[in-house]
Parts: C-alpha cells; structure tokens; sequence
C-alpha cells in the first residue's frame, strides 16, 4: 500500500469543498497530479495543490492507497466522500461529510468530524476517536435512505438526529448522544454507551437501539415487554426491553409483525 | 433574420410523405421556405438524419405540482447539478429538473414544442411564470376540467353549450390549450374519502358519473372546435385489472366525429396508455393488456394516445389524480404530497423507484413498449414517459433505442431479474417490430402535432411551416452496430433550429430562442348565464377574486402565440 501525506499549508478564507480527497481520486496518480485535482472554495475552483502540501504517490488503485491528512483541516468538507477501498487517515479535526456515501475502506479521525460523517454510507469503517456531530450515519436532506452498511465508532460523544433513516449497518458510540436517535429508522443497530436525550427511535420501523446510560424522555410509543440478558461489545448485562415505534406503521415478515427494538441497560 | 440551408441530410418528413431522402433544408425568416439566397449559413448534414423539431404531447414540466416535487426533493437535485456553462444557466434534477434544464434538455434531444399536461386553472399564473422561465421549446399548457364544479353541474343537466362557454372563458383566463381529463370524478370524490374506479361510479353531492362527464366534455370540445381532443386520463389508473375501464372509456368516442378546422381526425386522446392497460387481478397475477387495448384503438380511427413509456428509473410522481397518489404511498411507503384545489382539482406527488429486479415494474416496462410496437398506425400513437410519471423526458432517447432495435428489448430482457414472468406475462418477447426513422418521425413530429391541432404550425419541414429542426448524428445508411449508438445519437442533436434560430449546436445550447407560449383563443356567444355563476362561485367559494385569478399580461405570457376558434356560429 501506498501512501500520500497531504498537510495542510493555507488555510482558506471560505470552506473547502475538497471531495476529491479519496483513495479512489488519487489511484494511479503521483503527487504533482494529486496537487493538480480541483478543489472548490465558495464559487471559485482551484487546486489541491493551492492549500495543500502534497507528497507520496499514490497506489494503482483505491485498495492500494492510504491517504495521510495533516494540518488544520476543521475548514475541509467532504473528506472521503464516496470512498470504496483504501484508507485514510485524518490527524486532525474535520468539517461536515466526512466518509458521506462511503462504499468501503477505513477512515480514522483522530480528531472531531462535523455532521453528516458516515451520511447514507453503504459499507467500510468509520473511527471517530474524538466527537461527531449531528446526522451521523444519517441521511441526506429529503431522502429516505439513510447508512446502509458498514461501521461506524465514536469514542466521543455525537450529536443529535444520529442513524435517521438508517437500514442498516452498525454504529457504537461511547459517549453520549444528543436528540433524535434513529428517526425513521428501518433497518441497522446503534449502540450507545453512554447516555441518549429525548426522543428515542421516533417512527422507527426496523431495527435496534441498545442504550446503556440514561434515556432522557422515553417515547410513548415504545412498549416494554420485559427484560433480556444480552451480550453486547463484550458486555453481558441485564437489558429492558421495549418495542416500537407502536404509531407507525408495521412490516410483516414471514407472518410476523416487525417492530424496532429498543434495549436500555437495567 | 438569418437564413440557412441545411444541406444533403437524410430527410424524414411524414407531411411530406419523405422518406430519408437527401435533400435540402432551407430556412428564412423563422420558416421553412422553397430555397434561400447564396449567402445562407450552410449546415452540413451529410450522413446525418434531418427531422422536423419534435413534439411533445404530454410531460408535466411545469406548475405548482411540479415544483412541490423539486421542493420536496432536494436528493433528486443532489447529484445531478449542472454549472453555468456557456449559454446555459445553472440547472438541476434528474426526475424534476429546473425549468432552464428542462428547457435546454428537450432541445439538445431536438424537441421545440412541448405540452403541460395538467394546468390546476387556479395556478395557472404559476404555470406561465414556470413556462415564461424555460427557454426555448415552445409550450402550452392543458387546465385540468374533469373534477371542475362548474363542469360537473352543467354537464349533471347535459348543457353542452354552458359547459362550452365555461371552457372558453378558462382558456382565455388560464391561457390555456386545451381539455385536459384526469381521474373524471374520482379527483372530486377523494374529497369524500371516495374514488371513481369504474366509468359508472357516481361522483359524490353532484350525482354524475365519470361516462356522462368525459361524453359531455367530448361534445362540449367539438361543439367548439378546439384545435386538440378531449385529452383523457381514465379512471382507475395503474390498477390491475384497469384495461376493462379504459376500454369502458374509449367506447364514450364511438360515433362522434372530429370538428375542428385544425385538421384534427380524434376526438378523444387517452394519454400514458401504458398505465391503463394492465390485466390480473392484483400484482401476482398482474398482465400486460396492450393487445386487448391497442386493437381497439387501431380500429377506432377517431382516438390517439400516447405510450408513457416506463424508463426503469428512479422517479416522481405525480398526477391530478389526488386518490392514486394515496394509494400509491401506501404502496412503496415513500413521502406523500397532496393538494386540493378548490372547486377545481387536486394533485399529490410521490417518489416511485421503477426497480428492473421486481417484476411490476419490468412488466410495466414490456407494455408501454408493447403498445408502441403493436400500434398500426404510427400517426395516432405517440412516444411519451409521461415525465415523469413512468420516467423523466431525457430518456426518450432510451426508448427510441428500445423501440428500433429487438436487440436491445431483449438484452434488458436478459437483464431482468423476473425474466420468465416478464415473457408469460407479456407479449414483448414474441414481438420483432423495429420501428423505422419514418416511424418515429409520425410518432414523435407528424402525428402528436396533428392531434394538436398544429399541423400547419409544427412537425413538419413543409415550406411556410416553422423552421423547428433536428439534425442527428445518425445515418440511416449504415447498420446500427451498437443498439447503444441510437441512444447516443437521439441524446445530442447535431443542430436545432427553434423558429428559424439555431438553438443547439453540436450538442451545446447556442441560443435561448424566442420561446412562445401557445393557447387557444375561442370565441362564442355571450353567456350571461355562465357569466353570472362565474361570478357567484367566486364570491361564494373562491379563495381570491376573479380580478387575481387571470394569467394575463407580459410578466406570465411574455410572447403568446394563440390559436385563434371562431364558436360564435355554432
């Protein structure tokens, strides 16, 4: 595996649009050519070369390229975006879209991500050691299909609105989470170690929130139906069980009705 | 103006019986004339195929339902942008793009003239501010009557010529072209919780049913001359099991005769055929009907229809038949939008995913093909995705490929993951029909112009006609080798002219035209009686007064090109 270090030298006035910062961008190409990919800064387009130190070359393809992000980057979006193999590495704080519709690869942020990290991705991995903010793994404004597949780890805390519309894959998150966990969700699992703020899995179709800290208000269309032992990260421990969301409508399958199952930590 | 000369391209013309012959095509003064002076630009289109700008009779690209789809659908946006990019502004959205998009799009496949298939007649000031700001093409806009209360009590007590007078004075106020149908009844009965699935199910409070409204406004049309058809969305659309009631539909036509100075032969055009020609009895055993439909239609020469064509696309939908948009969310689950307009209609939108992995919706797909192939006559069926019902308009080129090459209907045969169900349930796999140049030229020109009403306007390259051209990269010379070059060719004319000025040049837009707005003009006689409910409903139940409810003036219609009907002396 090859890898191309980027470090940061100007930082823009404007945010940076910089979707081409991906394995699958810079396959095949050598560092001059990697400076010389387009890069947006409000209406203007110039190069990655402009804001960026480059050095390395990159692999033949996505798989045999790892990207190294250095410097002040809390300016830079799209990190990521639509990755499908190789890894990246960012060693700082990002800003929004970082691994947004990502196929498959590594990320790991050492720092912060903004929203919107992990949005409607459908595979890979996703390591946040610092905080995420809103909509992770969550959906595009409008759309209805949100993370899909893969995994995504938050060793900080995460905001609100995280896995909306989620149908699949797996989060965990070891801090706490703000409102609006898996809103609309049909599909995938969330767990979060820490605590979670109001409104749980509101109109959640399918899948399944485990919390182990607090719920700040339950939703009243979840029901309890009794406790479960579960086994979850390596911790076995004593859960409530509640199904829901009871004011949504109910898929059936194989002749059974489906509900979300929501998991609190007793 | 300049003039031009088209030189040694591959001429197909149905108004002029041509048949890709090499000949010249020569433009002055926004109209095609005999010949022109030495000094004419010359365009070269040796090897290339010459038609007349197309025509499109039915897309919904314009209005409030429209543009509640690109509000509510900001995803259909986000991948398909288009910058500023020499003549053209910023556009964007795949199943309902910006009106500068939907513009420039249909003329770089050679479209100029295109039709708004549903006019809520209360929006129609929104209508025309959405034409007026797509470039280009021109277009009219059909006002929905089927559901109108006016309509529903003239017609109660078979007052053909109140109900004639009404639709007047709506075009005149709504600028509008023509009588547009939609879920007769049904649209007014889902403000009952109700819907009209049969011909015969009885509107609830005004005590008539879909029959007597869709003969009463067949009549009312003709009684006036109108330059198109009653235009007619059938009850019980898209269910299985509908061919019956669209048959039921089609029957209301028989004996009446076309009248009308237009050179218009129907009187009745059933649009997105497709939706309407499903057999079974619910979505197992759910079968094509194009056979049982299109037979009556070939043999009954006083109907056209159009196709709506299923593109395998993600799309939105969206239609003025408010209880099918219902049903449809209950469906696939998806957002649901909808709107009752007063006394007049009501409209719901919802995205649809037609899937090549489920088998509704590969079937769907064989139908609408079926249709156009079993077709005999190419004059009186034209190509349409009902966009972007059954897909978005910038995949006709897609559905010509379909359509003149059992190549590539089989190839997406192989690709269907319900390939078997598709060839049991359907006759598209024992169909070898390839249509000809000549054909999609009646199909997508000659024909839909005809049926408009605009035969001595469009569709044609006779001299004293527009000068509405499409040159393709195509040449009828040489065998396709690749079903996919038909795609590519249709995608990005060589050149378009548009009233005489040259719009799109290898494949990029070079000019925004003169676009016009085209309506229709009638007049008749004084109507006190219709003239006073007019008043009365709009001061008993209209949300605005009459003085805010005309499109009128240079900010809606900036260039209006009107049809000019004289029903004075009916």
């Amino acid at each position: 595996m090859e890898t191309v270090t980027i470090t940061m030298k100007n930082v823009p006035a404007l945010y940076l649009e910089a979707d081409n910062i991906s394995p699958d961008a810079f396959a095949g190409k050598t560092a001059a050519e990697i400076a010389g990919l387009s890069v947006h800064e409000g209406n203007t387009t110039s190069t990655l070369g402009k804001y960026f130190d480059v050095s390395g070359n990159a692999g033949a393809t996505a798989a045999d390229t790892k990207i190294v992000v250095k410097g002040d980057v809390k300016k830079v979006k799209y990190l990521g975006f639509k990755m499908t193999a190789g890894e990246l590495v960012i060693e700082g704080s990002a800003d929004l879209y970082v691994g947004a519709w990502m196929k498959g690869g590594k990320i790991l942020a050492k720092g912060d991500v903004a929203a919107f990290a992990g949005l409607a991705m459908k595979g890979g991995e996703i390591t946040i050691e610092g905080n995420a903010g809103n909509y992770l793994g969550a959906v595009y404004r409008g759309d209805w299909r949100g993370m899909s597949g893969g995994k995504i780890l938050v060793k900080g805390n995460a905001g609100s609105d995280i896995g909306m519309y989620m149908t699949g894959g797996e989060m965990v998150i070891n801090g706490n989470v703000d409102v609006h966990l898996c809103t609309h969700a049909e599909g995938g699992k969330v767990i979060v170690k820490g605590n979670a703020n109001s409104k749980v899995g509101g109109q959640m179709v399918d899948g399944e929130i485990i919390i182990f800290g607090s719920i700040d208000t339950m939703m009243p269309g979840f029901k309890p139906v009794g406790e479960v032992e579960l086994e979850v990260d390596g911790t076995k421990a004593k859960f409530s069980h509640f199904i829901g969301d009871m004011g949504e409508r109910h898929k059936k399958k194989k002749g059974q009705v489906i509900y979300a199952n929501l998991y609190k930590k007793i | 103006m300049s003039e031009y000369i088209i030189k040694n391209g591959h001429v197909f013309d149905p108004v002029q019986g041509i048949k890709g012959d090499k000949k010249d095509i020569a433009i002055k003064d926004g109209k095609i004339v005999d010949k022109v002076g030495s000094s004419a630009k010359v365009i070269d289109a040796k090897d290339k195929t010459v038609m007349a700008g197309a025509v499109e009779i039915h897309a919904h690209i314009a209005g409030p339902k429209v543009n509640l789809g690109r509000i509510y659908r900001p995803e259909d946006k986000l991948f398909s942008c288009t910058p500023t990019h020499g003549m053209e502004r910023m556009g964007g959205g795949a199943s309902i793009p910006t009106t500068f998009k939907t513009g420039y799009e249909y003329a770089k496949m050679g479209y100029t003239t295109a039709m708004e298939a549903a006019m809520p007649p209360l929006f129609s000031r929104h209508v025309h501010e959405e034409i007026r700001d797509t470039p280009i093409i021109d277009e009219g806009a059909f006002p929905v009557f089927g559901n109108n209360w006016f309509v529903l009590e003239y017609l109660k007590n078979q007052e053909i010529e109140n109900t004639a007078a009404y639709i007047a004075w709506l075009l005149r106020v709504t600028k509008g072209y023509a009588v547009k149908v939609v879920n007769p009844g049904g649209t007014e009965a889902w403000g009952w919780g109700l819907n009209c699935l049969s011909i015969h199910d009885p509107v609830p409070y005004f005590d008539i049913t879909p029959a007597e409204i869709i003969k009463g406004l067949i009549e009312a049309n003709e009684y006036l001359g109108l330059p198109h058809s009653m235009h007619i969305h059938p009850n019980n659309l898209g269910n299985p099991g509908c061919y019956e009631t669209t048959l039921d539909t089609l029957k209301l036509a028989e004996g009446i005769k076309a009248k009308n100075k237009f050179g218009r032969e129907q009187v009745m055009h059933l649009t997105h055929t497709q939706f309407h020609s499903y057999g079974g009895t619910n979505w197992a055993d759910f079968e094509s009907k194009a056979k049982e439909v299109t037979d009556y239609v070939n043999k009954n020469k006083n109907i056209t229809i159009d196709t709506g064509n299923v593109t395998l696309d993600e799309t939105t939908t969206m239609t003025a038949d408010g209880p099918f948009e219902h049903h449809l969310t209950g469906l696939n689950h998806l957002k649901w939008a909808n709107v009752d307009v007063e006394l007049e209609t009501a409209a719901g939108v919802v995205p649809y995913i037609y899937s090549p992995n489920i088998s509704v919706c590969a079937i769907q797909w064989a139908i609408g093909l079926e249709i156009a192939l079993m077709m005999k006559d190419p004059m009186r069926c034209y190509i349409t995705t009902d966009h972007p019902n059954a897909g978005p308009f910038t995949r006709y080129p897609r559905v010509i490929k379909w359509l003149m090459s059992a190549k590539a209907r089989e190839t997406q045969i192989n690709a269907f993951k319900h390939k078997d169900k598709v060839l049991s349930q359907t006759a598209i796999g024992t169909l070898d029909k390839e249509l000809s140049l000549y054909e999609l030229a009646q199909m997508t020109r000659a024909g839909p112009a005809k049926s408009l009403g605009l035969t001595a306007v469009c569709g044609g390259l006779k001299p004293g006609m527009d000068a509405d051209v499409a040159v393709y990269n195509f040449n009828p010379d040489k065998p396709v080798a690749n079903p996919d070059d038909i795609e590519k060719a249709f995608s990005r004319c060589a050149a378009v002219f548009k009233s005489g000025v040259q719009v799109v040049s290898n494949g990029e837009i070079v000019s925004n035209g003169h676009k016009r707005t085209l309506w229709v003009d009638v007049k008749v006689k004084d109507n006190a009686q219709v003239a006073r409910d007019i008043n009365e409903k709009f001061i008993k139940y209209y949300s605005m007064t009459q003085n805010n409810y005309e499109a009128l003036g240079h900010h809606f219609v900036p260039n209006p090109f009107s049809l000019e009907v004289d029903a004075t002396q009916v």
